[in-house]
């Protein structure tokens, strides 16, 4: 009974300073929708309009063709032509283009007899993902070819586009970026939480109070568990408002997820509260979690394709399954009972840090 | 009549690395007394109060509050002690009357009290206008009269202040010492440090500390029949010749002005203080008034800390 009084002191306690506090009130808010807006907007990996340039040795009707349908594409966006191959290199060196394309003069005799390629892409490989849009180009039929000839061979296999058909980023994204968020805010909403008590002395008086560690603790973390589930609603209101990102699953399954994996957030940061002497420590630490979460969780890149030992790692941050969770749900339509294993690495993860917070969190100075 | 203690501590010390900062030191302090810390600051006064809370761990010895030890008890402790930190430690976004609720909420009153609780502590600590103000725009005054109204809202047996009135006018540092009084006369014990003289007179006893050592303790009055030295007070009309003429005399051990006059200390090793001081002014024809007086806080505490030093140096 005391202690619930005392829990609930401190959950008060955190909610009036939290709205007195504008800037925190401003985060809560502001990041989820300028990072929703701008990522959502911004990552984009069905790449078009490419810088390119191009240089036509043999400038007949069949190669200005050419340029026409490749620029048609959209793919790549012309920018100049140049009078040899040389100057093409110079501007892909200049990072004035990602592409170029040189047609030489036996253009013609190359497409009709198509011996040999027709012309030549120079790509700007240093970035795999422009290497992939050049590799889209180079399969682009020549209609433009005026022989007759036996129809194309069928491609070997036919793909069928599960759950995102027309191939937006966004829909893939949009659920990501709640995981992405709350791992910002509710870490470190929390790691900052301790340690600006310590900051502003106020914790020299409250460990000579009878309050005990865990209540300190919990009602530390359930006032953020309600701002984090706000947060999860902004952002998946949003992302259907702006970017018609679907939930196929029951939202109910989202909040249970979203539940437990603000949890094992608000855990961590209480972790990193009582190790952090400084707010600009806890700060620091905050982000040593945030990368690798967003680099090697699967929210950036597909977790299969990570080599086993960041694999491995990634399985050690709670982002990497509340990705599985929320894509499966939102995304799938998946049932939360089929991934009990996700949600159990997350709880796991949640008592592991929980407890190591109280342990470390001594009620004396020294 | 057995006189009841409500602190006690044996060979407390605390060091810090190589840093002795309170060395070897014993209290005995009685229930109802207002007992003072003075010393300069880095004089082990804080940390000895820390460790009196139970907030520091003593590198050796041991204390007992009430009976309890410091080390084992120091939960239980927490009911029973009501300590106002050096820095002001309530939330400065949250208003007064918020921060009392809080803490009463904390120390788990209950329900019913809670109200009627915190609006008598407004009342008696004159806070009432001031209960909506975020307690971040207080005065250092009002700060510290909420600080001590949170410190006492559990009703502790014992108060442990640490530099309370640091950061408080005059006017306010008296109304706070009659609070002090007020709350010592219902009973509890208060531990209070500080370094003004005028304060650390107001206890009934004190303890004076230098580096992390005990010099001295007792009632104000027992500590200044203790001092080895007499303390003469000279008006002349000419301060600084006088000054001058006995600052050179291997019998004086301190010469001191204040204003038009002087406190000079000689060491009760001689026997007519008067005559000596009159005997070295009469050949330069200082004219004077020479008075023994009893020794202030300031004199005392300058003897003792002198008289440690000379002890250390030989």
């Amino acid at each position: 009974m005391k202690s619930l009084i005392r829990i609930f002191a401190v959950m008060r306690k955190e909610f009036l300073q939290m709205s007195r506090d504008r800037l925190t009130f401003g985060m809560i808010v502001g990041i989820p929708l300028i990072q929703l807006l701008m990522f959502g907007y911004a990552i984009n990996t069905d790449v078009r309009n490419l810088s390119a340039a191009y240089v036509d040795e043999s400038d007949t009707h069949i190669s200005r063709e050419f340029i026409a349908d490749i620029t048609a594409s959209q793919v790549i966006v012309m920018k100049q032509r140049v009078a040899s191959v040389l100057e093409l290199e110079h501007l892909l060196n200049d990072g004035a283009i990602s592409i170029g394309i040189a047609i030489p003069d036996d253009f013609d005799r190359r497409v009709l007899e198509r011996d040999r390629q027709v012309a030549q892409l120079l790509v700007d490989g240093a970035d795999p993902i422009i290497a992939g849009v050049a590799q889209q180009l180079s399969a682009m039929p020549v209609r433009f070819d005026s022989q007759a000839r036996p129809p194309q061979e069928a491609a070997l296999l036919e793909v069928r586009n599960y759950y995102n058909p027309e191939r937006r980023t966004a829909v893939n994204i949009v659920p990501g970026l709640v995981g992405v968020i709350l791992t910002m805010t509710m870490v470190l909403f929390t790691a900052v939480a301790i340690v600006r008590e310590k900051e502003r002395g106020n914790l020299e008086l409250l460990i000579n109070t009878p309050i005990k560690t865990p209540e300190l603790m919990l009602g530390k973390i359930f006032p953020y568990i309600l701002i984090g589930l706000i947060q999860l609603a902004l952002i998946l209101g949003l992302g259907w408002y702006f970017f018609q990102v679907p939930i196929h699953g029951s939202l109910i399954h989202v909040l249970a997820a979203a539940s437990v994996f603000i949890a094992a957030n608000l855990s961590l940061g209480l972790l990193i509260s009582t190790v952090a002497a400084t707010q600009f420590q806890a700060m620091q630490m905050t982000f040593f979690i945030l990368l690798p979460s967003i680099l090697i969780s699967g929210f950036m890149f597909p977790f299969d394709g990570m080599p086993a030992a960041a694999q491995n790692i990634a399985e050690f941050l709670p982002l990497t399954h509340f990705n599985r969770l929320i894509r499966g749900i939102v995304l799938r339509g998946a049932d939360i009972t089929s991934m009990l294993d996700e949600l159990l690495a997350l709880a796991i993860f949640t008592a592991v840090a929980l407890t190591l917070a109280i342990l470390r969190f001594s009620k004396r100075l020294d | 009549m057995m006189k009841k203690i409500a602190i006690t501590a044996s060979g407390l010390t605390m060091r810090f690395g190589s840093l002795m900062a309170v060395d070897n030191v014993d209290l005995e302090i009685e229930k109802g007394s207002i007992y003072g810390f003075l010393g300069p600051n880095g004089s082990g006064k804080s940390t000895t109060i820390r460790m009196l809370c139970g907030l520091l761990t003593p590198s050796s010895g041991s204390a007992t509050v009430m009976g309890m030890d410091t080390k084992k008890d120091s939960e239980s402790l927490k009911q029973k002690i009501g300590y106002m930190t050096q820095r002001f430690s309530l939330y400065e976004d949250l208003s007064v009357k918020e921060n009392l609720q809080f803490i009463s909420e904390i120390y788990a009153v209950p329900r019913k009290q809670r109200k009627p609780r915190v609006a008598q502590l407004l009342e008696s600590f004159s806070l009432t206008d001031r209960a909506k103000q975020r307690s971040g725009t207080l005065s250092g005054g009002q700060k510290q009269r909420l600080a001590l109204a949170a410190a006492t809202l559990h009703k502790p047996e014992i108060l442990l202040l640490d530099e309370p009135t640091s950061a408080v006018d005059p006017q306010n540092r008296r109304d706070f010492w009659e609070a002090l009084f007020e709350l010592a006369e219902q009973g509890t014990t208060i531990l209070v440090s500080t370094h003004y003289m005028d304060e650390a007179a107001r206890c009934h006893k004190l303890a004076i500390l230098d580096e992390g050592v005990k010099v001295a303790d007792g009632s104000p009055r027992q500590l200044g029949e203790s001092i080895s030295s007499h303390v003469v007070e000279i008006e002349a009309d000419d301060p600084n010749r006088a000054r001058l003429c006995l600052l050179g005399s291997e019998d004086i051990s301190s010469v001191t002005q204040l204003g038009i006059k002087l406190r000079i200390m000689i060491p009760k090793t001689i026997s007519d203080p008067l005559q000596l001081v009159n005997s070295k002014l009469q050949p330069e024809n200082i004219e004077a008034k020479t008075e023994q007086v009893f020794p202030d806080l300031e004199d005392i505490f300058v003897s003792l800390t002198q008289q440690r030093r000379e002890e250390l140096d030989t």
